[in-house]
């Protein structure tokens, strides 16, 4: 009795409906706090004292390193939830994490390359925290693979929550990779226990962008939900029905 | 919940603890390994393999920067505050390379204890100031694998 509203939670219907309304907040949730975000970081932030404004990168790599992570998490905890309770929403969920988290993953790559260039003078080192990074990359991109590798979608959904599930190992390694041995790259800027070491007149800026992140892969991850419940649920009525209106 | 989901909790825990103690004892066991370069004080203790290249990493010591004149020679020391290596490099050095900020260095100990340098990189710190601020700013900073240049005493 007591899990009965946990099951509906997972009910496809449910979701999709719900998600009707929300999604057009999460929206204009995302596109307010990207607008102001970025004006906010690339305008009105000063400048590094030592990088110049080379440093503005920092409103994108973070914020994308931050989803990138915390997305893996979402991936792997409901391939738990699909493997455990066999909701039909949960491995949806984890198929349409993958993409998202992938293309976040790439994008912190990428600009932490773009940084590291004028920054340490390389566009790519093996040190801990980037070769850590690069791992999540294939992570992302094996459970993508495993998705289209298998005739049947149950065989697929539980072997990619197996992989999302070995693999949730790799996420504390990248986050304390900085504070265990010598890297590269340099420890967390922003701290939640201690005083950050970002001057605030920078650090608020990078928060709003942090929030708008994950505004952005709220609406991401839920619209790429919403059509793989279509695909998955088309030969139901309620899906039918849909369909008929439009 | 009822048994079989028990069962399957027990199974979708013993997989994740599974993969953890197998992935954690490979990285204990790498452990020195997985370092990106050694501090001076480990290089001067004999830590750091001899005869091949290797990378080294510390804070450049104010003071000691010698460019020559003809060339594109620079000799610096490197410290972790605790031992202190003297560096040649004859390259171009990055933009953020200055006395009192760390860098990486790839290269070899030569017969005279010099550590011969073919890549020299700037290791950024995890500060960001404004350009107004920079110059009042005390940095408080005790983490382990941290390059503590700023706070840190030349003197020894």
């Amino acid at each position: 009795m007591t899990w009965q509203w946990f099951h509906r939670l997972g009910s496809p219907k449910w979701f999709y409906e719900k998600t009707t309304v929300w999604l057009p907040w999460i929206a204009a949730a995302a596109v307010i706090l990207l607008v102001v975000g970025s004006i906010w970081g690339l305008a009105f932030a000063p400048p590094d004292a030592k990088q110049g404004n080379s440093y503005r990168i920092i409103y994108i790599h973070v914020p994308a390193s931050f989803l990138a992570l915390a997305g893996y998490y979402v991936m792997a905890i409901s391939g738990a939830i699909g493997l455990i309770w066999r909701m039909k929403l949960s491995f949806m969920v984890l198929k349409s994490a993958a993409p998202v988290g992938a293309v976040l993953t790439f994008v912190s790559l990428i600009t932490g390359s773009i940084w590291g260039k004028p920054t340490w003078g390389t566009w790519w080192e093996w040190d801990a925290r980037i070769t850590s990074m690069l791992v999540l990359f294939f992570l992302y991109l094996g459970i993508i693979a495993l998705q289209s590798a298998y005739r049947q979608q149950e065989a697929a959904d539980k072997t990619s929550a197996i992989l999302a599930l070995v693999g949730m190992v790799n996420i504390p390694i990248i986050y304390k990779s900085v504070d265990w041995w010598y890297t590269l790259h340099q420890p967390a800027t922003l701290k939640l226990t201690e005083k950050s070491a970002i001057d605030p007149s920078m650090a608020y800026p990078l928060i709003t962008m942090i929030l708008a992140f994950y505004a952005v892969y709220a609406w991401l991850l839920i619209s790429q939900i919403r059509v793989e419940v279509l695909r998955r649920e088309k030969k139901t009525r309620w899906v039918q029905s849909i369909g008929e209106v439009s | 919940m009822n048994t079989v989901r028990k069962q399957r909790l027990m199974l979708v825990m013993f997989i994740v603890a599974v993969s953890t103690l197998g992935v954690g004892l490979t990285v204990y066991a790498m452990r020195e390994n997985m370092n990106y370069f050694y501090p001076p004080s480990k290089i001067l203790a004999g830590d750091a393999p001899m005869g091949r290249s290797i990378r080294a990493g510390g804070c450049v010591v104010p003071g000691t920067v010698e460019r020559a004149d003809d060339s594109l020679l620079v000799r610096f020391d490197v410290t972790d505050g605790i031992g202190q290596i003297s560096v040649t490099f004859d390259e171009i050095l990055p933009d953020l390379f200055a006395e009192g900020e760390a860098v990486v260095l790839t290269g070899m100990l030569d017969r005279e204890g010099v550590f011969v340098a073919s890549k020299v990189l700037a290791k950024h710190d995890e500060q960001y100031t404004p350009p107004e601020v920079a110059d009042t700013l005390q940095v408080d900073d005790t983490a382990n694998h941290t390059a503590k240049c700023k706070g840190m005493s030349y003197d020894s």
